[in-house]
């Protein structure tokens, strides 16, 4: 009795839509978020291929050749030891990618749990879980994580520990915020009123429909975690040498700011740029998956 | 007479607030018979919709609180079931649809996976047999190209092929309840009749009875049997549909029918009823309607009458009037 309605409702080309394809194709208009992306994908690359690319050992001391201006020979000079800062730069890309990626997995996971939790049983859980995040938040974050860094002792995988406890509340109230809006949604009382288990509708319903804001997040996240790990290798929390971790590169060198700048400028422009495209590609994803902006 | 497949003896769920409980449904009694279409009406904050989530034991507690009466499903009293038990009730035995098509479908899932997750919580059947199973049910449904349709998510479907989904997903466990929120209030006036003519169709071929809950006389007249009309959360009529339009006995209903438009008559303002629906536990005393009634008599604000039967017993209202005129005959 409806046939024509239902021909004009779906066009045939909507059959391999999916939510998730749509929000990949106005992603991919979005040219700032390309942007972005191409950044991540290169800085990737680099990583993955960092023997291939790197022309010397990053860890290979010369010691005739300290603080040599960028030349054929050395593409970014070389650092008071010596050392190739380009090789340097491109093996501290694995750390970087590494820290900034692998604590923001960490902090989602904790923070999703914890927030889920929190925003679908409410009452006393969502108290205590809050009052937590309201704790952490409480301090600084560069000083929370110091202080963390500083219990555990100082190494890389401390400091991403440390990053990641800071992050957690910042992904728990995301989630426990989301979730809260999403269980007065009609379709998860549908889900209720057809018999479902809790498990099942904060599984199947409720988790999927938070991931937008969690991709958005996480990928903003990363940058910051980026540059917490470069701070905390800074202020030789982090990264022990010779790892060539970028804010330890800069840390070491900046008593040779005047006399051989490219021995900061470099790890620098990386810091930076690394940065730059996550958090291109995180607006850029906020644009097409957070539902805040979808009018 | 058939034995009723749902019974509900002086419901009472509240509120509770920080002013201390309010009373949504406040004794109510309904009943409901194998197969048969109720109509609920009334206007917003009646507690019609109340009454179908107690029925669903859906309200969040707190706030709510079933301060008393008595919901019997096919004999079970469904108030004090355990939980477990009212998960195997849901979706299964009674089932529910609800106002918005737009927003009680999950946005990520395809409609197929929607239709076999209900199917598979309920049923032991693999993945193969629901897909089948979904399919059969969108036919059922009035859907055309079922087999494209169950692949797709729901932002591609317009507001009545979600509705019609909906149904799918309620029915496709073959419950023995449908309860019906305002199945049709946020659809086109075309699609509202087609689906009402699903509806009527699928309770005939199923024999699933349907509780449907709506403030439009129209949507009344047009597939139930028998009609209850609830006012500040009392019935205060039900009836056969044809006795209580042919003949309305209490005064809201006899306004409600009055403020339906129509093309016969020449009026140049549509009949509404003066007053406004009283705040939930506004009034204690006396009848809630009251205020607002044209007829009203000392009797009205003192005291609350009882919901009675006149000549015909399966007509009942809660009116002073229609109790003054039986004694007067």
């Amino acid at each position: 009795m409806s046939q024509p309605a239902i021909r004009l409702a779906v066009p045939p080309q909507a059959e391999v839509s999916s939510p998730w394809r749509d929000a990949w194709r106005s992603f991919r208009r979005n040219r700032m978020a390309m942007i972005g992306l191409g950044i991540i994908i290169f800085f990737i690359l680099v990583a993955l291929m960092a023997p291939l690319l790197a022309p010397y050992n990053y860890k290979e001391q010369n010691l005739v050749d300290r603080l040599q201006a960028p030349s054929g020979e050395h593409w970014f000079g070389t650092d008071d030891l010596g050392r190739d800062i380009f090789s340097r730069i491109i093996y501290g890309t694995r750390i970087s990618l590494w820290v900034g990626v692998s604590s923001v997995l960490g902090s989602i996971a904790s923070g999703t749990l914890l927030g889920i939790v929190a925003g679908y049983y409410g009452r006393w859980i969502d108290a205590l879980i809050s009052r937590l995040f309201d704790i952490l938040l409480a301090f600084p974050g560069i000083l929370l994580a110091i202080g963390i860094v500083a219990a555990l002792g100082p190494s890389l995988q401390n400091a991403l520990i440390a990053i990641a406890i800071v992050n957690v509340p910042v992904f728990g109230r995301l989630v426990r915020a989301r979730v809260l809006s999403l269980r007065e949604e009609e379709y998860i009382t549908a889900a209720r009123s057809l018999g479902m288990r809790n498990s099942r509708i904060l599984l199947q319903h409720i988790l999927p429909n938070c991931l937008g804001p969690i991709i958005v997040q996480g990928t903003l996240g990363i940058a910051t975690a980026i540059i917490e790990a470069a701070a905390l290798g800074f202020l030789g929390l982090g990264a022990q040498p010779p790892d060539p971790e970028w804010g330890k590169m800069l840390s070491d060198s900046r008593q040779f700011i005047q006399k051989a700048p490219w021995t900061v400028v470099f790890p620098g422009l990386s810091i930076m740029l690394t940065v730059l495209g996550f958090n291109l590609m995180g607006d850029g994803l906020r644009d097409v998956l957070d539902p805040r902006m979808k009018q | 007479m058939e034995p009723h497949l749902l019974e509900i003896v002086d419901l009472h769920t509240h509120f509770v607030t920080e002013r201390g409980e309010i009373p949504a449904v406040d004794g109510v009694d309904l009943s409901i018979r194998k197969g048969e279409i109720v109509g609920v009406v009334g206007e917003s904050g009646c507690g019609k919709s109340v009454t179908s989530l107690s029925v669903m034991r859906l309200l969040p507690q707190p706030p709510g609180k079933y301060a008393g009466g008595s919901i019997r499903f096919k004999g079970e009293e469904l108030i004090h079931a355990r939980e477990k038990r009212m998960k195997q009730i849901r979706g299964n035995e009674i089932s529910m649809i609800f106002q918005e098509p737009m927003t009680s479908l999950n946005p990520l899932l395809t409609v197929g996976e929607q239709i076999m997750e209900t199917l598979r919580v309920h049923l032991p059947i693999g993945k193969k047999e629901a897909a089948a199973r979904a399919v059969d049910m969108l036919r059922k449904v009035g859907i055309a190209r079922a087999e494209s349709i169950v692949r797709s998510y729901p932002h591609q479907l317009s507001g009545g092929m979600r509705q019609r989904v909906m149904i799918a997903i309620a029915l496709c466990c073959e419950p023995e309840l449908l309860i019906a929120d305002e199945p049709t209030t946020a659809l086109d006036v075309t699609i509202q009749a087609q689906i009402l003519d699903l509806m009527k169709k699928l309770n005939r071929e199923t024999g699933t009875a349907i509780m449907m809950i709506t403030h439009d006389l129209g949507v009344v007249a047009e597939i139930c049997e028998r009609v209850v009309v609830m006012y500040a959360g009392k019935v205060v009529e039900e009836g056969a549909v044809k006795d209580i339009f042919a003949n309305p006995r209490h005064p809201y209903t006899q306004g409600l029918i009055r403020s339906i438009p129509s093309m016969n008559e020449e009026r140049s303002r549509l009949y509404s009823i003066p007053g406004q629906v009283p705040k939930p536990g506004a009034i204690s005393q006396g009848c809630r309607f009251a205020p607002r009634c044209e007829y009203a008599m000392d009797i009205c604000r003192a005291q609350l009458p009882e919901l009675i039967a006149g000549a015909n017993a399966a007509h009942r209202s809660r009116c002073w009037l229609n109790t003054t005129q039986e004694v007067a005959n």
